[in-house]
Protein backbone atom coordinates (compact mmCIF):
# COMPACT_ATOMS: atom_id res chain seq x y z
CA UNK A 1 0.00 0.00 0.00
CA UNK A 2 2.68 2.41 1.01
CA UNK A 3 4.74 1.56 -2.03
CA UNK A 4 1.84 2.30 -4.34
CA UNK A 5 1.38 5.69 -2.73
CA UNK A 6 5.06 6.40 -3.02
CA UNK A 7 5.00 5.57 -6.71
CA UNK A 8 2.00 7.76 -7.22
CA UNK A 9 3.65 10.68 -5.50
CA UNK A 10 6.70 10.07 -7.62
CA UNK A 11 4.77 10.08 -10.87
CA UNK A 12 2.80 13.14 -9.86
CA UNK A 13 6.06 14.93 -9.17
CA UNK A 14 7.39 13.88 -12.54
CA UNK A 15 4.26 15.08 -14.32
CA UNK A 16 4.46 18.42 -12.53
CA UNK A 17 8.12 18.68 -13.41
CA UNK A 18 7.16 18.13 -17.05
CA UNK A 19 4.16 20.42 -17.15
CA UNK A 20 5.51 23.45 -15.31
CA UNK A 21 8.25 24.18 -17.86
CA UNK A 22 5.65 23.76 -20.59
CA UNK A 23 3.41 26.35 -18.98
CA UNK A 24 6.34 28.67 -18.55
CA UNK A 25 7.49 28.19 -22.11
CA UNK A 26 4.01 28.89 -23.46
CA UNK A 27 3.98 32.18 -21.60
CA UNK A 28 7.36 33.09 -22.96
CA UNK A 29 6.26 32.15 -26.48
CA UNK A 30 3.12 34.21 -26.35
CA UNK A 31 5.22 37.09 -25.11
CA UNK A 32 7.78 36.55 -27.81
CA UNK A 33 5.24 36.35 -30.63
CA UNK A 34 3.26 39.45 -29.71
CA UNK A 35 5.67 41.99 -31.21
CA UNK A 36 5.44 42.22 -34.98
CA UNK A 37 8.96 41.03 -35.73
CA UNK A 38 8.41 37.61 -37.18
CA UNK A 39 11.92 37.19 -38.56
CA UNK A 40 13.54 37.41 -35.15
CA UNK A 41 11.13 35.22 -33.20
CA UNK A 42 10.42 32.67 -35.91
CA UNK A 43 13.59 30.62 -35.96
CA UNK A 44 13.74 29.56 -32.29
CA UNK A 45 10.07 28.65 -32.41
CA UNK A 46 10.48 26.28 -35.32
CA UNK A 47 13.33 24.61 -33.54
CA UNK A 48 11.35 24.05 -30.38
CA UNK A 49 8.06 22.98 -31.88
CA UNK A 50 9.41 20.64 -34.51
CA UNK A 51 10.42 17.73 -32.25
CA UNK A 52 7.00 17.71 -30.54
CA UNK A 53 5.39 15.92 -33.48
CA UNK A 54 8.06 14.44 -35.64
CA UNK A 55 5.67 13.47 -38.42
CA UNK A 56 4.66 17.03 -39.21
CA UNK A 57 6.89 19.09 -41.47
CA UNK A 58 8.46 22.12 -39.85
CA UNK A 59 6.94 24.55 -42.37
CA UNK A 60 3.69 24.33 -40.44
CA UNK A 61 5.09 26.55 -37.74
CA UNK A 62 5.13 29.45 -40.15
CA UNK A 63 1.45 30.12 -39.84
CA UNK A 64 -2.04 28.89 -40.37
CA UNK A 65 -2.27 29.78 -44.05
CA UNK A 66 0.58 27.33 -44.64
CA UNK A 67 -1.17 24.45 -42.89
CA UNK A 68 -3.67 23.89 -45.68
CA UNK A 69 -0.90 23.86 -48.29
CA UNK A 70 1.15 21.35 -46.33
CA UNK A 71 -1.87 19.09 -45.84
CA UNK A 72 -2.74 19.21 -49.52
CA UNK A 73 0.89 18.60 -50.45
CA UNK A 74 0.85 15.53 -48.22
CA UNK A 75 -2.42 14.19 -49.61
CA UNK A 76 -1.96 14.87 -53.31
CA UNK A 77 0.24 13.04 -55.75
CA UNK A 78 3.52 14.66 -56.77
CA UNK A 79 6.85 13.98 -58.38
CA UNK A 80 8.99 13.94 -55.26
CA UNK A 81 9.73 11.05 -52.95
CA UNK A 82 10.48 12.86 -49.70
CA UNK A 83 12.59 11.32 -46.95
CA UNK A 84 12.40 14.38 -44.74
CA UNK A 85 15.66 14.59 -42.80
CA UNK A 86 17.71 12.69 -45.39
CA UNK A 87 16.74 14.57 -48.52
CA UNK A 88 14.46 13.64 -51.37
CA UNK A 89 14.37 11.84 -54.72
CA UNK A 90 13.04 13.71 -57.71
CA UNK A 91 11.05 11.46 -60.03
CA UNK A 92 11.16 12.06 -63.79
CA UNK A 93 8.25 13.59 -65.67
CA UNK A 94 7.18 11.52 -68.65
CA UNK A 95 4.62 12.94 -71.05
CA UNK A 96 3.57 10.78 -73.98
CA UNK A 97 1.31 12.35 -76.60
CA UNK A 98 -0.26 14.84 -74.21
CA UNK A 99 -0.87 12.25 -71.49
CA UNK A 100 1.06 12.58 -68.27
CA UNK A 101 2.43 9.07 -67.79
CA UNK A 102 5.11 10.03 -65.31
CA UNK A 103 6.10 7.86 -62.40
CA UNK A 104 4.74 9.68 -59.37
CA UNK A 105 4.83 9.10 -55.64
CA UNK A 106 1.69 7.00 -55.73
CA UNK A 107 2.89 4.94 -58.68
CA UNK A 108 6.02 4.10 -56.72
CA UNK A 109 3.82 3.10 -53.77
CA UNK A 110 1.77 0.85 -56.07
CA UNK A 111 4.97 -0.88 -57.18
CA UNK A 112 6.17 -1.23 -53.61
CA UNK A 113 2.83 -2.78 -52.64
CA UNK A 114 2.96 -5.18 -55.58
CA UNK A 115 6.53 -6.19 -54.74
CA UNK A 116 5.65 -6.79 -51.08
CA UNK A 117 2.58 -8.83 -52.03
CA UNK A 118 4.53 -10.97 -54.49
CA UNK A 119 7.26 -11.60 -51.93
CA UNK A 120 4.79 -12.33 -49.15
CA UNK A 121 2.70 -14.80 -51.10
CA UNK A 122 5.68 -16.44 -52.79
CA UNK A 123 7.05 -17.08 -49.30
CA UNK A 124 3.74 -18.42 -47.98
CA UNK A 125 3.15 -20.49 -51.12
CA UNK A 126 6.62 -22.00 -50.89
CA UNK A 127 5.93 -23.06 -47.33
CA UNK A 128 2.67 -24.69 -48.39
CA UNK A 129 4.45 -26.77 -51.02
CA UNK A 130 6.83 -28.14 -48.41
CA UNK A 131 4.05 -29.00 -45.95
CA UNK A 132 2.52 -32.45 -45.63
CA UNK A 133 -1.24 -32.81 -45.63
CA UNK A 134 -1.50 -33.22 -41.87
CA UNK A 135 0.69 -30.27 -40.93
CA UNK A 136 -0.84 -27.02 -39.73
CA UNK A 137 0.54 -23.72 -41.08
CA UNK A 138 2.50 -21.51 -38.68
CA UNK A 139 3.34 -17.84 -38.37
CA UNK A 140 2.97 -15.73 -41.52
CA UNK A 141 1.43 -18.58 -43.50
CA UNK A 142 -1.18 -19.04 -40.82
CA UNK A 143 -2.02 -15.34 -40.73
CA UNK A 144 -2.40 -15.17 -44.50
CA UNK A 145 -4.44 -18.36 -44.52
CA UNK A 146 -6.87 -16.87 -42.01
CA UNK A 147 -7.43 -13.83 -44.24
CA UNK A 148 -7.67 -15.91 -47.43
CA UNK A 149 -10.15 -18.26 -45.78
CA UNK A 150 -12.19 -15.29 -44.60
CA UNK A 151 -12.41 -13.84 -48.10
CA UNK A 152 -13.07 -17.26 -49.63
CA UNK A 153 -15.85 -18.39 -47.29
CA UNK A 154 -17.44 -15.27 -45.84
CA UNK A 155 -17.12 -12.96 -48.83
CA UNK A 156 -16.89 -14.95 -52.07
CA UNK A 157 -18.88 -18.06 -51.24
CA UNK A 158 -21.54 -16.23 -49.24
CA UNK A 159 -22.22 -13.63 -51.94
CA UNK A 160 -21.47 -15.28 -55.27
CA UNK A 161 -22.69 -18.80 -54.68
CA UNK A 162 -21.47 -22.06 -56.10
CA UNK A 163 -19.17 -20.89 -58.93
CA UNK A 164 -17.32 -18.48 -56.68
CA UNK A 165 -13.92 -20.02 -57.47
CA UNK A 166 -13.73 -18.21 -60.82
CA UNK A 167 -13.84 -14.80 -59.15
CA UNK A 168 -11.83 -15.71 -56.07
CA UNK A 169 -8.52 -14.75 -57.66
CA UNK A 170 -9.71 -11.24 -58.39
CA UNK A 171 -11.32 -10.77 -54.99
CA UNK A 172 -8.24 -11.96 -53.09
CA UNK A 173 -5.93 -9.80 -55.20
CA UNK A 174 -8.02 -6.69 -54.78
CA UNK A 175 -8.44 -7.27 -51.03
CA UNK A 176 -4.76 -7.68 -50.26
CA UNK A 177 -3.77 -4.92 -52.66
CA UNK A 178 -6.12 -2.35 -51.13
CA UNK A 179 -5.28 -3.49 -47.61
CA UNK A 180 -1.56 -3.06 -48.13
CA UNK A 181 -2.02 0.26 -49.94
CA UNK A 182 -4.08 1.53 -47.01
CA UNK A 183 -1.61 0.27 -44.41
CA UNK A 184 1.45 1.68 -46.18
CA UNK A 185 -0.14 5.12 -45.96
CA UNK A 186 0.17 4.88 -42.19
CA UNK A 187 3.90 4.22 -41.98
CA UNK A 188 6.57 6.93 -42.13
CA UNK A 189 7.65 7.87 -45.69
CA UNK A 190 4.70 5.98 -47.06
CA UNK A 191 1.78 7.52 -48.90
CA UNK A 192 -1.69 6.19 -49.50
CA UNK A 193 -2.00 5.15 -53.10
CA UNK A 194 -5.69 4.41 -52.49
CA UNK A 195 -6.08 8.06 -51.48
CA UNK A 196 -5.69 8.86 -55.17
CA UNK A 197 -8.96 8.81 -57.08
CA UNK A 198 -7.28 7.46 -60.22
CA UNK A 199 -6.18 4.31 -58.40
CA UNK A 200 -9.59 3.65 -56.87
CA UNK A 201 -11.32 4.37 -60.18
CA UNK A 202 -9.09 1.81 -61.88
CA UNK A 203 -9.89 -0.81 -59.24
CA UNK A 204 -13.61 -0.07 -59.52
CA UNK A 205 -13.38 -0.33 -63.32
CA UNK A 206 -12.02 -3.86 -62.95
CA UNK A 207 -15.00 -4.71 -60.78
CA UNK A 208 -17.34 -3.10 -63.30
CA UNK A 209 -16.03 -5.13 -66.24
CA UNK A 210 -15.94 -8.37 -64.27
CA UNK A 211 -19.52 -7.75 -63.15
CA UNK A 212 -20.69 -7.10 -66.71
CA UNK A 213 -18.89 -10.15 -68.07
CA UNK A 214 -20.38 -12.27 -65.29
CA UNK A 215 -23.85 -10.98 -66.14
CA UNK A 216 -23.34 -11.62 -69.86
CA UNK A 217 -22.10 -15.15 -69.19
CA UNK A 218 -24.93 -15.95 -66.82
CA UNK A 219 -27.83 -14.60 -68.86
CA UNK A 220 -26.58 -14.28 -72.41
CA UNK A 221 -26.89 -11.12 -74.46
CA UNK A 222 -30.70 -11.38 -74.52
CA UNK A 223 -31.03 -11.81 -70.80
CA UNK A 224 -28.54 -9.01 -70.21
CA UNK A 225 -30.60 -6.61 -72.29
CA UNK A 226 -33.78 -7.83 -70.62
CA UNK A 227 -32.21 -6.83 -67.30
CA UNK A 228 -31.95 -3.28 -68.50
CA UNK A 229 -35.71 -3.13 -68.84
CA UNK A 230 -36.12 -4.06 -65.21
CA UNK A 231 -38.69 -6.73 -66.08
CA UNK A 232 -41.45 -4.15 -66.48
CA UNK A 233 -44.16 -3.54 -69.05
CA UNK A 234 -42.85 -2.18 -72.40
CA UNK A 235 -44.68 1.09 -71.78
CA UNK A 236 -42.34 1.79 -68.86
CA UNK A 237 -39.16 0.99 -70.79
CA UNK A 238 -38.58 4.61 -71.69
CA UNK A 239 -38.13 5.32 -67.97
CA UNK A 240 -36.64 2.03 -66.85
CA UNK A 241 -33.85 1.69 -69.42
CA UNK A 242 -32.14 5.01 -68.59
CA UNK A 243 -32.49 4.35 -64.87
CA UNK A 244 -31.03 0.86 -65.10
CA UNK A 245 -28.31 2.10 -67.42
CA UNK A 246 -27.28 4.82 -64.94
CA UNK A 247 -27.55 2.21 -62.19
CA UNK A 248 -24.84 0.19 -63.93
CA UNK A 249 -22.39 3.05 -63.49
CA UNK A 250 -23.33 4.29 -60.04
CA UNK A 251 -22.00 1.10 -58.45
CA UNK A 252 -18.37 1.50 -59.57
CA UNK A 253 -18.52 5.27 -58.98
CA UNK A 254 -19.72 4.65 -55.43
CA UNK A 255 -16.89 2.15 -54.92
CA UNK A 256 -14.40 4.70 -56.23
CA UNK A 257 -15.55 7.60 -54.08
CA UNK A 258 -15.96 5.52 -50.94
CA UNK A 259 -12.43 4.18 -50.88
CA UNK A 260 -10.85 7.45 -52.02
CA UNK A 261 -12.76 9.67 -49.60
CA UNK A 262 -12.27 7.36 -46.63
CA UNK A 263 -8.52 7.14 -47.06
CA UNK A 264 -8.08 10.85 -47.79
CA UNK A 265 -10.37 12.03 -45.00
CA UNK A 266 -8.48 10.12 -42.32
CA UNK A 267 -5.18 11.66 -43.34
CA UNK A 268 -6.65 15.16 -43.48
CA UNK A 269 -8.09 14.73 -39.98
CA UNK A 270 -4.77 13.48 -38.53
CA UNK A 271 -2.80 16.31 -40.12
CA UNK A 272 -5.36 18.92 -39.08
CA UNK A 273 -5.14 17.75 -35.48
CA UNK A 274 -1.36 17.96 -35.59
CA UNK A 275 -1.48 21.41 -37.15
CA UNK A 276 -3.80 22.76 -34.45
CA UNK A 277 -0.81 22.87 -32.13
CA UNK A 278 1.30 24.65 -34.75
CA UNK A 279 -1.41 27.18 -35.53
CA UNK A 280 -2.05 27.97 -31.87
CA UNK A 281 1.70 27.72 -31.13
CA UNK A 282 1.28 26.06 -27.76
CA UNK A 283 2.57 22.96 -26.07
CA UNK A 284 -0.58 22.46 -24.00
CA UNK A 285 -2.71 22.04 -27.10
CA UNK A 286 -0.11 19.63 -28.47
CA UNK A 287 -0.04 17.48 -25.33
CA UNK A 288 -3.72 17.62 -24.44
CA UNK A 289 -5.24 17.63 -27.88
CA UNK A 290 -3.03 17.01 -30.89
CA UNK A 291 -1.07 13.96 -29.80
CA UNK A 292 -3.82 11.94 -28.06
CA UNK A 293 -6.44 12.76 -30.66
CA UNK A 294 -4.20 12.04 -33.60
CA UNK A 295 -3.17 8.72 -32.02
CA UNK A 296 -6.85 7.91 -31.61
CA UNK A 297 -7.61 8.79 -35.23
CA UNK A 298 -4.53 6.85 -36.29
CA UNK A 299 -5.83 3.71 -34.59
CA UNK A 300 -9.22 4.36 -36.14
CA UNK A 301 -7.47 4.63 -39.51
CA UNK A 302 -5.86 1.25 -38.89
CA UNK A 303 -9.35 -0.18 -38.47
CA UNK A 304 -10.67 1.74 -41.47
CA UNK A 305 -7.81 0.35 -43.60
CA UNK A 306 -9.08 -3.17 -42.98
CA UNK A 307 -12.73 -2.18 -43.16
CA UNK A 308 -12.44 -0.40 -46.50
CA UNK A 309 -10.47 -3.24 -48.07
CA UNK A 310 -13.14 -5.62 -46.80
CA UNK A 311 -16.02 -3.44 -48.00
CA UNK A 312 -14.55 -3.01 -51.48
CA UNK A 313 -14.09 -6.77 -51.79
CA UNK A 314 -17.47 -7.50 -50.25
CA UNK A 315 -19.33 -5.12 -52.54
CA UNK A 316 -17.43 -6.42 -55.59
CA UNK A 317 -18.48 -9.94 -54.65
CA UNK A 318 -22.03 -8.78 -54.03
CA UNK A 319 -22.26 -7.05 -57.41
CA UNK A 320 -20.83 -10.09 -59.18
CA UNK A 321 -23.23 -12.33 -57.26
CA UNK A 322 -26.22 -10.15 -58.11
CA UNK A 323 -25.22 -9.97 -61.77
CA UNK A 324 -24.78 -13.71 -62.15
CA UNK A 325 -27.67 -14.90 -59.96
CA UNK A 326 -29.48 -17.74 -61.71
CA UNK A 327 -32.34 -18.69 -59.46
CA UNK A 328 -34.80 -16.31 -57.83
CA UNK A 329 -35.03 -13.88 -60.70
CA UNK A 330 -37.76 -11.78 -59.11
CA UNK A 331 -35.80 -11.51 -55.90
CA UNK A 332 -32.78 -10.40 -57.80
CA UNK A 333 -34.73 -7.64 -59.51
CA UNK A 334 -35.97 -6.40 -56.15
CA UNK A 335 -32.45 -6.51 -54.76
CA UNK A 336 -31.02 -4.67 -57.74
CA UNK A 337 -33.55 -1.87 -57.37
CA UNK A 338 -32.26 -1.16 -53.86
CA UNK A 339 -28.63 -0.83 -54.76
CA UNK B 1 -19.24 37.34 -51.32
CA UNK B 2 -16.31 34.96 -51.64
CA UNK B 3 -16.81 33.73 -48.10
CA UNK B 4 -20.20 32.29 -49.06
CA UNK B 5 -18.45 29.35 -50.73
CA UNK B 6 -16.87 28.40 -47.43
CA UNK B 7 -20.20 28.90 -45.67
CA UNK B 8 -21.87 26.58 -48.17
CA UNK B 9 -19.12 24.01 -47.74
CA UNK B 10 -19.41 24.09 -43.96
CA UNK B 11 -23.20 23.85 -43.92
CA UNK B 12 -23.15 21.15 -46.56
CA UNK B 13 -20.60 19.08 -44.65
CA UNK B 14 -22.68 19.41 -41.49
CA UNK B 15 -25.89 18.37 -43.22
CA UNK B 16 -24.20 15.39 -44.87
CA UNK B 17 -22.88 14.28 -41.49
CA UNK B 18 -26.34 14.63 -39.90
CA UNK B 19 -27.86 12.50 -42.63
CA UNK B 20 -25.18 9.84 -42.45
CA UNK B 21 -25.30 9.80 -38.65
CA UNK B 22 -29.06 9.30 -38.60
CA UNK B 23 -28.85 6.61 -41.26
CA UNK B 24 -26.01 4.61 -39.75
CA UNK B 25 -27.52 5.07 -36.30
CA UNK B 26 -30.77 3.55 -37.50
CA UNK B 27 -28.91 0.67 -39.12
CA UNK B 28 -26.89 -0.03 -35.99
CA UNK B 29 -29.94 0.23 -33.71
CA UNK B 30 -31.91 -2.23 -35.79
CA UNK B 31 -28.94 -4.57 -36.03
CA UNK B 32 -28.43 -4.52 -32.25
CA UNK B 33 -32.12 -5.25 -31.78
CA UNK B 34 -31.96 -8.09 -34.26
CA UNK B 35 -28.90 -9.62 -32.61
CA UNK B 36 -30.55 -9.35 -29.20
CA UNK B 37 -33.60 -11.21 -30.47
CA UNK B 38 -31.75 -13.78 -32.53
CA UNK B 39 -28.14 -14.18 -31.37
CA UNK B 40 -27.63 -17.10 -33.76
CA UNK B 41 -28.08 -14.78 -36.75
CA UNK B 42 -25.26 -12.45 -35.63
CA UNK B 43 -22.95 -13.16 -38.58
CA UNK B 44 -25.63 -12.56 -41.22
CA UNK B 45 -26.87 -9.42 -39.50
CA UNK B 46 -23.35 -8.06 -39.21
CA UNK B 47 -22.70 -8.54 -42.92
CA UNK B 48 -25.96 -6.91 -43.88
CA UNK B 49 -25.32 -4.06 -41.47
CA UNK B 50 -21.84 -3.37 -42.82
CA UNK B 51 -23.09 -3.32 -46.40
CA UNK B 52 -25.97 -0.98 -45.56
CA UNK B 53 -23.70 1.28 -43.51
CA UNK B 54 -21.18 1.37 -46.36
CA UNK B 55 -23.87 2.37 -48.85
CA UNK B 56 -25.13 5.15 -46.57
CA UNK B 57 -21.58 6.28 -45.92
CA UNK B 58 -20.92 6.32 -49.65
CA UNK B 59 -23.76 8.80 -50.21
CA UNK B 60 -22.53 10.96 -47.32
CA UNK B 61 -19.02 10.92 -48.75
CA UNK B 62 -20.32 12.14 -52.11
CA UNK B 63 -21.60 15.17 -50.21
CA UNK B 64 -18.37 15.63 -48.29
CA UNK B 65 -16.26 15.47 -51.44
CA UNK B 66 -18.40 18.18 -53.01
CA UNK B 67 -17.97 20.29 -49.85
CA UNK B 68 -14.19 19.84 -49.94
CA UNK B 69 -14.16 20.88 -53.60
CA UNK B 70 -16.20 23.97 -52.71
CA UNK B 71 -13.85 24.90 -49.88
CA UNK B 72 -10.66 24.36 -51.86
CA UNK B 73 -11.73 25.97 -55.12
Amino acid sequence: MKRVKAIKANTILKVIALIVPLLLSINSFTLASTPETPAASQSPKTEVTAPQTAAAPAEGAEGEEKAGDVIMHHILDNHILAFEPFGEIELPKIVVGGFDLSITKHVVMLWVVSAILIALFALAGGKYKKMTARQAPKGLTNALEALVEFIRVDVAKANIGKDYAKYLDYLLTVFFFILLCNLLGLVPYGSTATGNINVTLTLATFTFFITQVAALKAHGIKGYLAHLTGGTHPALWIIMIPIEFIGLFTKPVALTIRLFANMTAGHIVILSLIFISFILKSYIVAVVMSVPFSIFIYLLELFVAFLQAFIFTMLSALFIGLASAHEGHEEHEAGAAHH
Amino acid sequence: MEGLGFLGAGIGAGLAVIGAGLGIGNVAASAAEGVARQPEATADIRTTMIIAAALIEGVALFGEVICVLLALK
